[in-house]
């Protein structure tokens, strides 16, 4: 139980609705810093196999993360080349 | 669902975007830490018109050059002074400096103490990456001690600026420390600063994996990011004596926080040459009337 981790959960946690969120990634902006791939808390997020035009690789969806996003921003805000963002799926919201 | 591709971001409008991708290096933290000031220029209710970016020279003097709004690139060091007249000339403009510590605090270092010590109505905020990056790794007024930089190839042997505790003890009336990951608490930082009469000071550490990085054993970008992840402790209420930051003391935290939050009388050089506020001007005088 001690490993750094809160155990407490909020009240309204059973209420709570985990939004969804498509990724999109604009390739030719990336330079593959990789503050998004390691900042996701989802991992949703790994290296394209293919390079943009300046021989970089860009983040793509990881197989089996389809439906992982949980529309957080965060790749959007800390991508230096504002490469990256996700808007909220409609409707594909879960409850926890 | 699998990755979509895009031509443009949601916050193009603010950006200049034609001239994306920018010139700053893979992983500089002058990126994340500018979309966090255009989303603040966006949720501060200030209409984009009516808000100003001036900078000095370096890389995150580029910063205005890519933000859709009137900015300015002024020359080495003289942000604050241009800034200084924008603000007084035009006083319903939201000004920022956008610049980073060599630019402020080397070149323009006397210009930045005494904007703070007269509370210019300016929001400074700096990137802090530590060396001059655009001219190829120098030491700087904030390089730490012992960091190698091009022109400390044996160490750098100067005692460092600890940025927030100048800004705090020449005046400054909010001044606040983050870095180019801590974006959320970076962008209320800017929020609170645009709702603050006077000078504001906000310190975004930022990783610089060329001129800092490389001769100081951090990797690359990622792990610099990561030294911030690890090592960052938020303390509002710290000491601001014990500000100091090595990035290279791998045991030693990070303060971060808002530290200072006060009110004191804005820079106003024609205070003296107005007539006394109305209200007392016409006190007796009512009174004579009311007598008579
Ligand atoms: S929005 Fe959040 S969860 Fe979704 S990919 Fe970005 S960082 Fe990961
Ligand atoms: S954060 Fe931006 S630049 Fe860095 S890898 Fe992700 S998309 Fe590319
Ligand atoms: S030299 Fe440093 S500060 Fe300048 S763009 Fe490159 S990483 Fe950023």
């Amino acid at each position: 139980m001690l490993r750094g981790q809160s155990t407490r959960v909020p009240l309204d946690w059973k209420a709570a609705v985990l939004p969804q969120g498509q990724v999109y990634v604009i390739p030719s902006r990336c330079k593959e810093c990789r503050f998004c791939i390691d900042f996701c808390p989802r991992d949703v997020l790994t290296l394209s196999t293919e390079t943009n035009v300046r021989g970089y690789r860009y983040p793509v969806v990881a197989t089996g993360k389809d439906v992982a996003c949980v529309h957080c921003e965060f790749c959007s805000l800390v991508c230096p080349e504002y490469a990256i963002y996700t808007v909220e799926v409609a409707g594909a919201g879960v409850t926890p | 669902m699998t990755t979509l591709m895009a031509e443009r971001h949601p916050s193009d409008p603010l950006f200049r975007a034609d001239r994306l991708p920018h010139i700053w290096c893979p992983g500089c933290g002058i990126g994340p830490a500018m979309h966090a000031y255009a989303q603040a220029l966006v949720e501060s209710g200030i209409p984009l018109d009516r808000h100003v970016c001036v900078s000095g020279i370096g890389c995150s003097g580029r910063v205005p050059g890519y933000l859709n709004i009137d900015s300015y690139h002024t020359t080495h060091g003289r942000a604050i002074p241009f800034a200084m007249a924008v603000a007084l000339v035009r006083p319903q403009l939201e000004v920022a400096v956008f610049s980073g510590d060599g630019d402020l605090f080397a070149i323009g270092g006397n210009h930045f103490i005494h904007a703070a010590r007269r509370n210019v109505d300016l929001n400074v905020i700096c990137i802090n990456n530590f060396n001059y990056g655009m001219t190829g790794g120098q030491v700087g007024p904030t390089t730490p001690m012992g960091a190698r930089a091009t022109t400390a190839p044996y160490g750098n042997y100067e005692q460092p600026f600890s940025l927030p505790y100048l800004a705090a003890a020449t005046g400054a009336v909010f001044v606040a420390r983050w870095t180019s990951l801590h974006l959320r608490q970076l962008k209320q930082a800017i929020l609170r600063a645009m709702k603050k009469r006077g000078l504001t000071f906000i310190e975004v550490l930022a990783p610089c994996p060329v001129g800092f990085g490389r001769p100081n054993e951090i990797g690359d970008a990622m792990e610099e990011m990561m030294l911030y992840r690890e090592r960052c402790v938020v303390d509002h209420g710290a000491p601001l004596a014990a500000l100091d930051i090595d990035l290279r003391q791998r045991d030693h935290p990070i303060v971060l926080g808002n530290f200072v939050d006060i009110e004191r009388p804005v820079f106003d050089p024609l205070a003296m040459r107005r007539p006394a506020p109305e209200v007392e001007d016409h006190a007796p005088l009512a009174r004579k009337e009311q007598e008579g």
